[in-house]
């Protein structure tokens, strides 16, 4: 028994040990460092206890960044999840070519999202503004990338374009588990389509909603390809995602430390709003 | 009940596809045609199909380097998350009653919910001073990383698989590794193919951490060949768009063949 022992202890320590050397380690110095005031580049630095969590809020590039990333985050996620419970229920009814439509709305996520990027950088740019002035429309014809207060709309479009094909998936996934007896049973009792949807469909999807609004609002909370593919952060600093900002500050901003506490912050930030929406969806869950 | 087809359903389901269909026929379309074309009409189709795009899109990026170090990466990457972490597993799962196994495996799953950007900055650090900012390192850090969620994926799975088998190997002489090997192993297939997908799929389209870690051109995965080549050759878009198609082409053919597999794989993993 102690020979299988040591082999359990075998087959875990290793991944053990690396786990915690380029995981567990990286994040206590992240954390170490958001109380000093490294540049990432000199030898020497100093402890400065919380000053730089004191200056994040001060700080307005840091405010405008999380303002975005949530506005975005926000919108992202609803779209998401409204659009992909309606395609899955699409996709789920007697339709024709059932599979190959699956397959393509499934496309967009096996795609690299900073090509995709690129590729609606480009279609806003000059294929979007041609359509533009065929309808002569004045707004369209310019690209809306370049415009501050309208640009986040096209990484939403973008985010949600490549979004949807995951969370239809495992809505479609969940519409499977559903029993057709109840659709049976209810349309015997004369039940509408609509009264269906809510007092069935819906109800039963519960623990597939929780699942896709906690994994949409993770995924966009951390956006950072099509950012970089899109807008770069601009028009100014329009875009600027979170993730973004800590990545340009802290390589190159020689903002090392000061990144490391938005860091942690952040971190705090996607831990709190996971466990919330947890909470509460899954308390949606149990009072059925 | 509603058997016959339901058309309107069927009309919308096709309108959207479109949606999705529209950006990658002008991917195709763009990267076969010339300026010329281009300026007659961007939406009509290519008149002729002018492959030297392609070809010029190879030699400004350097497209085969790319496509090696993405291929070894995903490949090497996928293999090793398959044979190590379904073994850190397998140790986890048969030992749940111990507090070190039950310690670890929380102690993995809970990394789940910390951003890479808050090990960003010193794990680059890091890499340079071990010389990991190259194609190894990135390997390496795929299969540490990948223990987050496949523990968790896998050690669901090894719970539901009858202890009995293990112990009539035991009788039969075999040791705790040829238990696993030879008894559990080939029972993962299922759950392997949904690791093994998820894997390949983050690490052949993953950014960011090629990007902070990544030091020289000769390391370079396609997504950010496509970033470099971008900054310097954003205004041939016929050329760009070439470059696109060929660095989106291998996953894409890939889902042609493998499609009804790769959608039930991903499926599994996530109801896990």
């Amino acid at each position: 028994m102690a020979k299988r022992r040591i082999a359990y202890y075998l087959m875990t320590i290793p991944a053990l040990v690396l786990f915690f050397a380029f995981h567990t380690f990286p994040a206590i110095q992240g954390i170490y460092y958001s109380f000093t005031n490294w540049d990432g580049f000199n030898t020497a630095f100093d402890f400065v206890g919380f000053k730089n969590y004191v200056n994040l809020f001060k700080d307005e590039n840091v405010l405008n960044s999380y303002l975005f990333t949530f506005k975005y985050a926000i919108v992202v996620t609803i779209l998401i999840n409204v659009l992909s419970l309606l395609i899955a229920l699409g996709l789920n009814s007697k339709i024709k070519f059932k599979n190959f439509f699956r397959g393509v709305y499934f496309l967009p996520n096996i795609l690299s999202v900073l090509i995709v990027g690129f590729i609606f950088n480009y279609i806003f740019a000059n294929v979007l503004p041609v359509f533009g002035e065929k309808i002569g429309s004045a707004f369209l014809s310019e690209n809306i990338l370049g415009k501050e207060n309208w640009a986040w709309i096209g990484i939403v479009f973008v985010g949600v374009w490549q979004g949807i094909a995951f969370n239809t998936i495992l809505y479609l996934a969940g519409l499977q588990t559903i029993s057709k007896d109840l659709y049976e049973a209810s349309s015997l009792d004369g039940a509408s389509r609509w009264r269906e949807f809510w007092s069935i469909t819906f109800p039963l999807l519960a623990s597939f909603f929780t699942i896709n609004m906690v994994l949409a609002m993770k995924g966009a909370l951390m956006v950072f390809d099509q950012i970089v593919a899109l807008t770069g952060g601009g028009p100014g600093r329009a875009t600027q995602s979170i993730s973004l900002l800590i990545y340009n500050g802290g390589f190159q901003g020689g903002e090392f430390a000061y990144q490391s506490a938005n860091a942690v912050i952040y971190f705090i930030v996607i831990i709190v709003i996971s466990a919330l929406q947890l909470k509460f969806l899954q308390k949606r869950e149990m009072d059925m | 009940m509603r058997k016959s087809t339901n058309w309107p359903i069927t009309t919308l389901i096709a309108l959207g596809s479109l949606l999705i269909l529209f950006p990658l026929y002008l991917t195709v379309s763009i990267a076969l045609k010339n300026p010329e074309e281009m300026a007659r009409s961007i939406f009509a189709l290519p008149t002729g199909l002018h492959f030297e795009n392609f070809a010029n899109a190879i030699a400004a990026t350097d497209f085969f380097t790319a496509f090696k170090n993405s291929a070894l990466v995903t490949v090497i990457s996928v293999l090793f998350i398959l044979l190590t972490n379904s073994m850190v597993s397998y140790a986890i799962a048969r030992n749940m009653n111990k507090r070190f196994f039950k310690g670890l495996y929380f102690y993995f799953i809970s990394a789940m919910f910390i951003p890479f950007q808050i090990i960003m900055l010193p794990v680059v650090k890091q890499t340079t001073a071990f010389n990991m900012n190259n194609i190894v390192g990135l390997i390496i850090l795929y299969v540490v990383y990948g223990l987050a969620f496949n523990v968790f994926v896998y050690v669901g799975y090894i719970r539901s698989i009858p202890y009995e088998l293990e112990e009539a190997a035991t009788v039969d002489g075999a040791t705790t590794w040829g238990t696993f090997w030879r008894i559990i192993f080939p029972l993962l297939a299922p759950i392997n193919a949904t690791i093994g997908i998820l894997s390949c799929l983050s690490s052949w389209n993953d950014f960011l951490l090629p990007l902070v870690l990544l030091g020289g051109p000769e390391s370079y995965t396609l997504p950010l060949v496509q970033y470099v080549f971008q900054g310097q050759f954003s205004t041939d878009f016929n050329l760009a768009f070439a470059s696109y198609l060929l660095a989106l082409l291998p996953m894409v053919i890939v889902y042609l063949f493998a499609q009804k597999w790769i959608i039930n794989g991903i499926t599994q993993g996530a109801i896990k």
